[in-house]
């Protein structure tokens, strides 16, 4: 397709002086569109901080495999490769039974009680780190199949638990997100058909010269590119203020408990996903508010 | 240029406008279109600008059967055919000289071309020494005046005016007639509506007069059987 380079420059003109002319509802869609991603923004940082602490706990949730007492602890410490080798098996620690016996001494920390048992009461044993807590069950039952394994153990509750929680969290953020993507959309697009209203005139006038439906459309698809992609980079620096502030006040209200994830390790998917909705409302918007004043 | 065949219109609203109109323009003609409120003009306009189609009959503007022409293809027939209305239509947070040049934008006119031809239709219009203004700074007759710059500045075949004197009062009404008639001397075929009788009487000119939807007459020399209002 040709590009005629004058009257692309003629469209982004006008688009932007029709940004400055009709200056109040410019600034209104602007707004909206920044309170719709910071709101937006918000709820996922939220969802990504409870996934990231769901993360963490399911990570303390291990499946513990004890050896047979009689594999010697060679034998046992051979069968690493096999467990790395089942699926959903993250990681696996040997765990000899001298540091099993020392870690059960200190946890309960009264030796006098245990101080008659001896650690070779204790199984070796291996801390199985898995990927998907959902699927720990088939891995336990995968582990049944080795045989220096006697036999082994994982907190199904807690496990279940955080599963639940994290499944919950996923819906309530894709319903809240999907939401507000509606009701926004919906806020956007009357704007922009009020906008556009004010303009019918100015549309006819176009159509009753001659202008075809493109040249009267792309002024207005640059406009609400601008409108948009501005309203998303708006947003994306308050997103970039507010949650430094937050990350500040739980750095010194929790003491350390637990941190928010860094900001840049989301920043680019979360930018992307900004700039793509100010784009996608902002010209989305134009286009569908303008369709109706160009039928005749 | 126009020639409408036994059109009638009914709206939606069962509202009869034409009912069975007929007449035809030729190359270089000049004629009015006159009638009472309510007569059938407007939708006679709007037919010829392709905004509505006949319920039956045919309408041909410029070669082109309204009726049947596709809608991607009505911009370039637009183009062939100047419109001037009553309001004057103008854009109001452009100055003169974009609301002409604009109209030559549209139909992907070169910068080079639009600084020529702007200044020139500016002149014609006696309006070369208001090309900065905007059209609130301007008098009726002055943004009539653009109107009809605009609706020359493709170079139509066919200029419609619509009431284009009726928001001006008597000496600017007939300054802009005069400027029709100059226009359709210089080639330009121009068919002006009106409902006002003593400007119509001052020229000599072909009239078609409409009531209730139906030509009541069609004459040489400014005749027409009914009262202005």
């Amino acid at each position: 397709m040709r590009v005629n380079r004058n009257r692309t420059f003629y469209y982004i003109k006008e688009g932007i002086s029709s940004i400055f002319n009709h200056s109040l509802m410019s600034f209104a869609s602007i707004c909206i569109i920044v309170a719709f991603l910071i709101i937006m923004g918000s709820f996922i940082l939220l969802a990504v901080n409870i996934n990231a602490i769901i993360g963490e706990l399911e990570n303390d949730n291990i499946i513990l495999a004890y050896i047979h007492e009689n594999v010697p602890e060679s034998e046992a410490r051979a069968i690493e490769h096999t467990l790395r080798s089942i699926p959903n098996i993250a990681s696996v620690v040997f765990i000899p039974r001298e540091e099993a016996f020392e870690n059960f001494m200190r946890r309960y920390d009264e030796e006098d009680r245990f101080a008659d048992i001896d650690y070779t009461v204790f199984r070796h044993r291996y801390a199985i780190y898995v990927e998907d807590v959902a699927l720990i069950e088939d891995t336990q039952q995968e582990l049944r199949y080795i045989p220096e394994l006697a036999s082994n153990s994982a907190n199904l509750a807690i496990a279940q638990t955080l599963v639940n929680i994290r499944n919950v969290v996923s819906w309530i953020s894709i319903i809240i997100i999907a939401v507000l993507l509606a009701i926004s959309l919906f806020i956007m697009s009357n704007t922009i058909k009020l906008a556009t209203y004010e303009r019918r005139e100015e549309i006819a006038i176009m159509k009753m010269v001659g202008a075809t439906n493109s040249f009267i459309r792309w002024p207005f698809i640059f406009e609400g590119f601008i409108l948009g992609i501005t309203g998303s980079l708006v947003a994306y620096l308050s997103i970039i203020g507010l949650y430094s502030l937050t990350a500040g006040w739980v750095l010194d209200f929790e003491a350390g408990f637990f941190q928010l994830v860094v900001f840049s390790n989301v920043s680019v998917p979360l930018f992307l996903l900004f700039t793509a909705i100010g784009f996608g409302v902002g010209v989305g918007g134009s286009v569908f508010a303008l369709n109706r004043y160009l039928n005749v | 240029m126009i020639r409408m065949t036994d059109v009638f219109k009914e709206y939606a609203n069962g509202t009869k406008a034409l009912k069975g109109v007929t007449f035809e323009l030729n190359t270089g003609e000049f004629a009015f279109l006159v009638g009472p409120s309510g007569s059938g003009k407007s939708t006679i306009i709007r037919l010829l600008i392709g905004e509505i189609a006949p319920s039956d009959g045919t309408v041909i503007v410029n070669g082109q059967d309204m009726d049947n022409i596709k809608m991607r293809k009505m911009p370039f027939l637009r183009r062939t055919v100047g419109v001037i209305f009553q309001d004057f239509r103008l854009i109001e947070n452009k100055s003169v000289y974009e609301n002409i040049a604009f109209a030559m934008r549209v139909i992907g006119a070169s910068a080079k071309d639009i600084r020529q031809r702007v200044p020139y239709l500016l002149e014609l219009v006696g309006l070369e020494f208001k090309a900065k203004a905007k059209p609130d700074e301007l008098s009726g007759g002055e943004q009539q005046r653009v109107a009809v710059a605009r609706a020359l500045v493709n170079n139509p075949r066919l200029i419609i005016a619509d009431e284009p004197t009726g928001n001006l009062d008597p000496a600017r009404s007939l300054e802009i007639l005069l400027l029709l008639k100059k226009i359709n001397e210089l080639g330009t075929t121009v068919l002006v509506v009106t409902h006002e009788k003593p400007l119509v009487d001052q020229f000599s000119q072909r009239v078609i007069a409409i009531d209730g939807g139906r030509i009541i007459s069609d004459g040489m020399d400014g005749y027409y059987n009914y009262e202005s209002e």
